[in-house]
């Protein structure tokens, strides 16, 4: 058997502002075997900065899956089992069509490129997946922005998915989700090589979207995860500098995070991603009712929240919850326990495994 | 149905066959699963214990990591054919909120729990002046999660306070059932099917 095609070309794409991308590509990747009835699919959502290489080495970074402990042999979303997907989202950088993309009359294009939507996104997956041949997903799988579209194509697709689990998520951004975002956008608008978004071929913005990342970075961490992890211990010195370098670990650890990202992101794809889920609010298209997003649904929902994770935290993992329950889905929901904030949803935690492992297993 | 505790026995044999049930406080789901399995029942539990919540959802069972006293709330009026409660009323902090909310969320409720007017009991307390220990309630004073003892009598006064109407009831006695007779000091353990 060949490798499957790693990107599908699917035509054209409506999107929710009214814009219509004409040539939408998807990048994504593939783990396990399709039954032969098609029903053991597994899409796997990834978050923000995330892509499709969910248990394969990245090629820029040459780094293991960002999610290998989930997805494999024997693991909890398990490859002997199930026919794993995992796509680059709508917007993103690593082979789907986005504002790095080539656009119309043969240049990247920038900020030429329409905003986007949690629903276009996952728009473009359901594309995929119909590219694929595959009616009903067996699940949808994601945390944090992946959470987001997991939430989505339940509301979206209700009868294609058969399973949700969504992970350190919530329905909606709340006012300090969309802040922390806003300092990360005005940091890339603010470097001069962003230089309206037309920088492609020239020096990237790496000053403003290392910044970005940095404040971003923060976010996923907890305060006591922070100070176990680094403390006020300084960075290969003695004593402080009395001057601007990075005297504390915490700095340097932030900095060498914020510029890494910088080789294997581009700014214009975050300032849209990061637009994409300020706009997400599934309860708005309800009159703010969350439970009529999901009314009538037959699909079985696990949601999971971290103790720690101040970004996502478990009240609105909860409304989820209460929204579900209103709506009488079969709903399950825990929240674990972690020291390491949001970024718990991606480190080692047995609880979640096992929940998710048996979860996957038991759906129908 | 294997070896379910006598109570859970009793409820699981009395639930309609493919109905909906909300199973509060409901452990690992055992109860839930028994009821899924023998008669498909659509079950969904609430929990306040993260590794019995782990336990239950691995299991295939939709339950929600939440707090009876906090949580019942959420839940609309009249969405579960049953709500059952067993052998939680006793360590919640409003045994009578918590009734109220059961017959609010389940057109019917289950209700169980130890007889704390058991004739052992009162003999541990009027011969020996202490707190009672026994098979049911085994843990000291200070260590129990029963933090409202109740008697049989005490529950049929709560529920004809609320304007409940007791459909059913089963008295246990070495987890074995027992007649109604003299209940409040003979049986060590109560089953209850109320509506509103």
């Amino acid at each position: 058997m060949n490798a499957p095609p790693r990107t599908a070309s699917l035509g054209s794409l409506s999107l929710e502002s009214g814009a219509v991308l004409r040539q939408l590509q998807v990048a994504y990747e593939c783990y396990g075997t399709l039954d032969p009835d098609r029903s053991n699919a597994v899409l796997v959502c990834h978050a923000l900065t995330g892509d499709q290489y969910v248990a394969s080495t990245h090629p820029l970074t040459g780094k293991s899956g960002w999610w290998a402990r989930m997805v494999g042999p024997g693991r909890p979303i398990d490859t002997d089992r199930y026919f794993v997907i995992c796509s680059n989202v709508l917007g993103s950088c690593l082979g789907t069509t986005g504002p790095a993309s080539e656009g119309e009359g043969g240049t990247p294009w920038g900020m030429r490129f329409p905003v986007i939507t949690l629903a276009d996104m996952v728009r473009a997956q359901a594309k995929l997946i119909d590219h694929l041949g595959i009616e009903r997903l067996h699940a949808v799988v994601g945390g944090s922005m992946g959470g987001m579209q997991v939430l989505s194509w339940a509301a979206l697709y209700p009868d294609r998915v058969a399973s949700a689990v969504a992970i350190a998520t919530a329905a909606r951004h709340s006012a300090q989700n969309i802040a922390f975002h806003e300092v990360g956008r005005q940091a890339i608008l603010a470097d001069p090589n962003w230089n309206g978004g037309d920088y492609y071929g020239g020096e990237a913005p790496t000053a403003g979207l290392s910044v970005a990342r940095m404040a971003a970075h923060i976010t996923y961490l907890s305060e006591a995860g922070l100070t176990e992890k680094f403390g006020r211990r300084l960075q290969d010195r003695q004593a402080k500098s009395f001057g601007f370098d990075a005297d504390f670990q915490v700095e340097s650890y932030l900095r060498y995070q914020g510029l890494s990202f910088t080789s294997r992101f581009d700014a214009n794809s975050y300032l849209y991603i990061t637009r994409a889920m300020d706009y997400f609010d599934l309860a708005e298209a309800h009159d703010g009712q969350l439970a009529e997003a999901f009314r009538g649904t037959a699909t079985r929902f696990c949601i999971l929240s971290f103790d720690t994770d101040w970004l996502y935290p478990t009240a609105e993992a909860r409304r989820v919850v209460h929204a579900l329950n209103a709506a009488r889905a079969p709903v399950s929901f825990a929240e674990l326990s972690s020291p390491f904030g949001h970024d718990a949803f991606l480190l080692e935690s047995t609880e979640m495994d096992r929940i998710v492992g048996g979860f996957l297993r038991e759906g129908a | 149905m294997n070896a379910l505790r006598p109570d859970l026995a009793v409820i699981a044999a009395h639930v309609d066959a493919g109905s909906s049930a909300l199973d509060i406080g409901c452990g690992d789901g055992t109860l839930m699963a028994a009821l899924r399995d023998g008669k498909g029942v659509d079950a969904r539990g609430l929990e306040l214990d993260a590794g019995n919540v782990a336990d239950a959802i691995s299991r295939g069972l939709s339950v929600v990591q939440g707090d009876a006293d906090t949580d019942l709330g959420d839940y609309p009026a009249a969405s579960f054919d049953y709500a059952i409660l067993s052998q939680t009323l006793q360590t919640t902090e409003r045994p009578d909120r918590i009734l109220h909310e059961l017959t609010r969320i389940g057109r019917r409720a289950f209700v169980s729990f130890p007889n704390f007017a058991h004739w052992r009991v009162r003999c541990s307390l009027m011969f020996g002046g202490r707190m009672p220990v026994t098979r049911l309630l085994p843990a000291r004073w200070y260590a129990t999660e029963n933090i409202h003892h109740v008697t049989i009598d005490d529950f049929r006064a709560l529920a004809a306070q609320q304007g409940l109407t007791i459909e059913r009831s089963w008295f246990l006695k070495g987890d074995r059932p027992m007649a109604p007779r003299a209940a409040n000091l003979l049986a060590e353990h109560a089953v209850f099917l109320l509506r509103r």
